[in-house]
C-alpha cells in the first residue's frame, strides 16, 4: 500500500473539509427550497471514502446508495456539476434529470447514485463480473448501509461473488441506523460482518472514523480481489451525524451520542496529527479552511448561474434511437 | 362531525380494525418506533404492542411473502410500504402468491391482506421515486385495487379492504396526508368498486383517481366560468371498476375526459377507453381525451417534472377539445 505520509494527511484534510462543507452547502441550499426531494447527507462518514481513495488503483470503480454526493468528487467528477445536478440544472452530472441521489459519472469510475434500498448490491457484483469477464484488472468497491445488508438482493450477490470469485469488496457503510431503525432492532446478532462467515468470505469490522484503518482493510481487500481471490466483507463502523435526510426528527438517538461520535470525528483526528507531527501551523491550516470555503462557493455559483434543461430534454435520452415513437400525454 | 388528516384516516380505519379482530397486524418499515415513515401509524405501537404493530427490517420480499404466508393459516395482514416503489422488490410474492392461491389451491386457501403505501410522484424525486402502478396490479386476476383521494373515502374504503377476505392493493400518496377533511365521529365503510361523483356537471364527464383528481376540480373552476359543466367522476378502487358509473355519466354527457398520473401505454384509461367504445359508443360525441404523466422515467429537474405531469390547464384544454372550443 502507499505510504502515509505528510502529503496523505494534508489532502485526507483538505479533501474531507471540502466534503463537509459541501454537504452543509446542500443542506442550506435545501433550506432555501433550491435543492429539492430527498437530500441524505454524509456528514461524519467521510473517513469511509477517504480511506478507500488512498487504497484504490486507478482503474478501481465504485457504486453507492443514495447518500453519494461526495463519492464522485473524491473520484475526480467537478464538484460543480454536482452541485448543478441536485439543482436540476443542465450542466449538472446527469443534466438535471437525475438529482441527489442519483449521481452518475462512469468516466471517474463513479457508477451511482441508486435509490432502491439494497439495488445497487447486485449492480456491484455485475460491474465486476464484467472486468473479469474482459480481463481487466479493475475491482469494484460496492458500498451499501447497516439497512441494506437486510435484503435479499445482498445474500443472493453475496454467495455468486464468492462462487465466482468475482472482483469485488462489498462495505457496509454502518452508520448504527437505517432511518430510525437501529441496527440491533433488525438481526438476531448486530455484527453484519459476520454474514460473510456463512458464505465462507473473508470479512471483519474496521473503525470507519479513522481513514488510515480504512485504507489498510481496503488495500487488503481490493488487493484479494485483484489476485483473484474474491469478493471480502468489510463492516465499516462509521456514523452519520446528520438525520437520514432532511426531514427526520431524530428521535430515535440522543444528542450525547451524537456528541461522542463527534469527539472522534474523522476531520479533527487528520488534523490532530497534522499538528503533532508539525506538518502545518495553524495559519497555514486557516488559509486550507478559507480555500474549502471559496471552492464550495464557487459550487453554489456556478450551479445557480447555470440553466435548467429545455423541455425537450425529457424524450432525449430514454433510448439510443432517436425517432422512437413516444405516446403524447396531453 | 369531526375533521381529520388524510393519514389520521389510515390510522383510525387500521386502528378500528384492530380492535374489533385479533388476527390483524400491521407490519413494514418504520411503522413502529417511528410511528411511520409518513405518521400513518402514530401511536398504534403503544395501543397494539410489538405483537402486532411490527417493524420490519428492509427487506419487501421477505416480509411480504412472510405477510403473506400468515395470511394463508389465519391472519389478516396490512402489509405497509413505504412507498409502492419498493414493493417491487417483493411483488412476486404478490402476483404469484397472494393473487393466485385461492383459485390456484382450488378455492381452499384464501389471501385476506392489504398492501398499503403511497403511489405516484410525490416532488423531485427521481425516476425510480416517482411510478404508479396501479395498473400493473390492476392487470392481475386475483387482486383488488382501491386508490382513494380524500381522507373521508381513504377511512371508510381502507376499512372494507381489511375486511375484504382477498387481496387488496390500497394507494396512499405522500402528498395527501396532511390533506384535511370532516368525517363522521362513528363507524362507516365504503364499499370496494363504487365510483363517487364529486361534482356533478352536464357537458363532460371527467374520470379520475387518486390525489391527481385536484387537478380535475381546478380545472372544473376555471371551466364553470367560462359556461361550461363538468361531471368529476372518481373510481375509487380501479379493479374491480364501477363501469356502470362511468356509462351513465358518459350517456348523459356525451364527452369523456380521462385524468390519471401514470405513464399512458396499456394504463388504466387505456382500459376505460376501450370498454367506454365498445359499450356505449354510440353515446359518445368526441373522440375520448385523456391526460397521463408523460411516457419518459420521472425526471428530477422542476422544469421537467413541471412538463411530465399532468395539471389542470391540460384538463381545461383537453375538455374543450372534446367539446370542440377553440
Ligand atoms: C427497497 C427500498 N425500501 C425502502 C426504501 C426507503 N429507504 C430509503 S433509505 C432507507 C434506510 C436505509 O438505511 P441504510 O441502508 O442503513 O443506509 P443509510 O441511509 O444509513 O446510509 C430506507 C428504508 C428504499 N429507498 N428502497
Ligand atoms: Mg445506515
Amino acid at each position: 500500500m502507499k505510504k502515509f505520509t505528510k502529503q496523505t494527511y494534508i489532502n485526507w484534510y483538505k479533501d474531507m473539509l471540502f466534503w463537509r462543507k459541501f454537504e452543509d452547502k446542500l443542506a442550506a441550499l435545501y433550506i432555501q427550497q433550491k435543492v429539492r426531494g430527498f437530500l441524505h447527507l454524509y456528514n461524519g462518514q467521510e473517513a469511509v471514502l477517504a480511506g478507500a481513495l488512498h487504497a484504490m488503483g486507478e482503474n478501481d470503480k465504485m457504486i453507492t446508495a443514495y447518500r453519494n454526493h461526495v463519492q464522485p468528487i473524491g473520484l475526480g467528477v467537478d464538484p460543480k456539476r454536482i452541485m448543478a445536478e441536485l439543482l436540476g440544472k443542465v450542466t449538472g452530472t446527469s443534466k438535471g434529470m437525475g438529482g441527489s441521489m442519483h449521481i452518475f459519472s462512469p468516466e471517474h469510475n463513479f457508477y451511482g447514485g441508486h435509490g432502491i434500498v439494497g439495488g445497487q448490491i447486485p449492480l456491484g457484483a455485475g460491474l465486476a463480473f464484467a472486468d473479469k469477464y474482459f480481463n481487466r484488472d479493475g475491482v469494484t468497491l460496492t458500498y451499501f448501509g447497516d439497512g441494506a445488508a437486510r435484503q435479499g438482493s445482498l445474500h443472493e450477490t453475496f454467495n455468486m461473488a464468492i462462487n465466482w470469485k468475482l472482483p469485488v469488496v462489498f462495505i457496509c457503510e454502518n452508520n448504527g441506523y437505517a432511518m430510525g431503525t437501529s441496527v440491533e432492532r433488525t438481526a438476531n446478532h448486530d455484527e453484519i460482518w459476520k454474514l460473510g462467515l456463512g458464505y465462507e468470505m473473508p470479512c471483519g469490522p474496521v473503525d470507519g472514523m479513522n481513514p488510515m484503518k480504512v485504507a489498510e482493510a481496503m488495500h487488503e481487500a481490493i488487493e484479494r480481489a485483484r489476485r483473484g481471490d474474491g469478493p471480502t466483507l468489510l463492516d465499516i463502523k462509521t456514523y452519520r451525524y446528520r438525520g437520514h435526510s432532511m426531514s427526520d426528527a431524530q428521535k430515535y438517538r440522543t444528542k450525547n451520542e451524537v456528541d461522542e461520535y463527534k469527539k472522534i470525528d474523522p476531520i479533527s483526528q487528520v488534523l490532530d496529527i497534522i499538528y503533532k507531527k508539525k506538518y502545518a501551523s495553524e495559519d497555514e491550516v486557516k488559509e486550507w479552511d478559507a480555500e474549502v470555503k471559496s471552492k464550495v462557493l464557487e459550487c453554489q455559483k456556478f450551479a445557480e448561474e447555470s440553466p435548467f434543461p429545455e423541455k425537450q430534454q425529457l424524450y432525449d435520452m430514454v433510448y439510443e434511437q432517436e425517432d422512437y415513437p413516444f405516446l403524447k400525454h396531453r | 362531525m369531526k375533521t381529520i388528516q388524510f393519514r389520521e384516516a389510515i390510522c383510525e380505519a387500521m386502528s378500528e380494525e384492530m380492535r374489533r379482530d385479533e388476527s390483524i397486524f400491521l407490519i413494514g418499515e418504520e411503522v413502529a418506533e417511528y410511528n411511520g415513515a409518513y405518521k400513518a401509524s402514530k401511536g398504534m405501537l403503544d395501543e397494539f404492542g410489538e405483537k402486532r404493530v411490527i417493524d420490519s427490517p428492509i427487506a419487501e420480499l421477505g416480509f411480504t411473502g412472510i405477510a403473506v404466508g400468515s395470511a394463508m393459516n389465519g391472519n389478516r395482514p396490512i402489509v405497509e410500504f413505504m412507498t409502492f416503489n419498493f414493493a417491487l422488490v417483493g411483488i412476486d410474492q404478490i402476483i404469484n402468491n397472494a393473487a393466485k392461491i385461492r383459485q390456484m389451491s382450488g378455492g381452499q386457501l384464501n389471501c385476506p391482506i392489504v398492501f398499503r403505501g403511497p403511489t405516484g410522484s410525490a416532488g423531485q424525486l427521481g425516476a425510480t421515486h416517482s411510478q404508479a402502478f396501479e395498473n400493473w396490479f390492476a392487470n392481475t386476476p386475483g387482486l383488488k385495487v382501491v386508490i382513494p383521494s380524500n381522507p373521508y373515502d381513504a377511512k371508510g374504503l381502507l376499512k372494507a379492504a381489511i375486511r375484504d377476505d382477498d387481496p387488496v392493493i390500497f394507494m396512499e400518496s405522500e402528498q395527501m396526508y396532511g390533506d384535511k377533511m370532516e368525517v363522521p365521529e362513528g363507524e362507516y365503510l365504503i364499499p370496494i368498486g363504487v365510483a363517487d361523483i364529486k361534482r356533478e356537471g352536464t357537458d363532460v364527464t371527467i374520470v379520475s383517481f387518486g390525489k391527481i383528481i385536484k387537478e380535475a376540480y381546478k380545472a372544473a373552476d376555471v371551466l364553470e366560468k367560462e359556461g361550461i359543466s363538468c361531471e368529476i367522476l372518481d373510481m375509487r378502487t380501479v379493479r374491480p371498476m364501477d363501469w356502470e358509473a362511468i356509462f351513465t355519466s358518459v350517456k348523459k354527457t356525451n364527452r369523456l375526459v380521462i385524468l390519471e398520473e401514470a405513464w399512458p401505454f396499456a394504463s388504466i384509461s387505456s382500459e376505460i377507453t376501450f370498454q367506454v367504445q365498445e359499450n356505449i359508443f354510440d353515446h359518445l360525441d368526441a373522440p375520448i381525451r385523456r391526460i397521463t404523466t408523460a411516457d419518459t422515467p420521472a425526471p428530477y429537474s422542476p422544469v421537467l417534472l413541471e412538463e411530465w405531469l399532468p395539471n389542470f390547464n391540460d384538463v381545461v384544454k383537453a375538455v374543450k377539445d372534446v367539446m370542440y372550443i377553440k
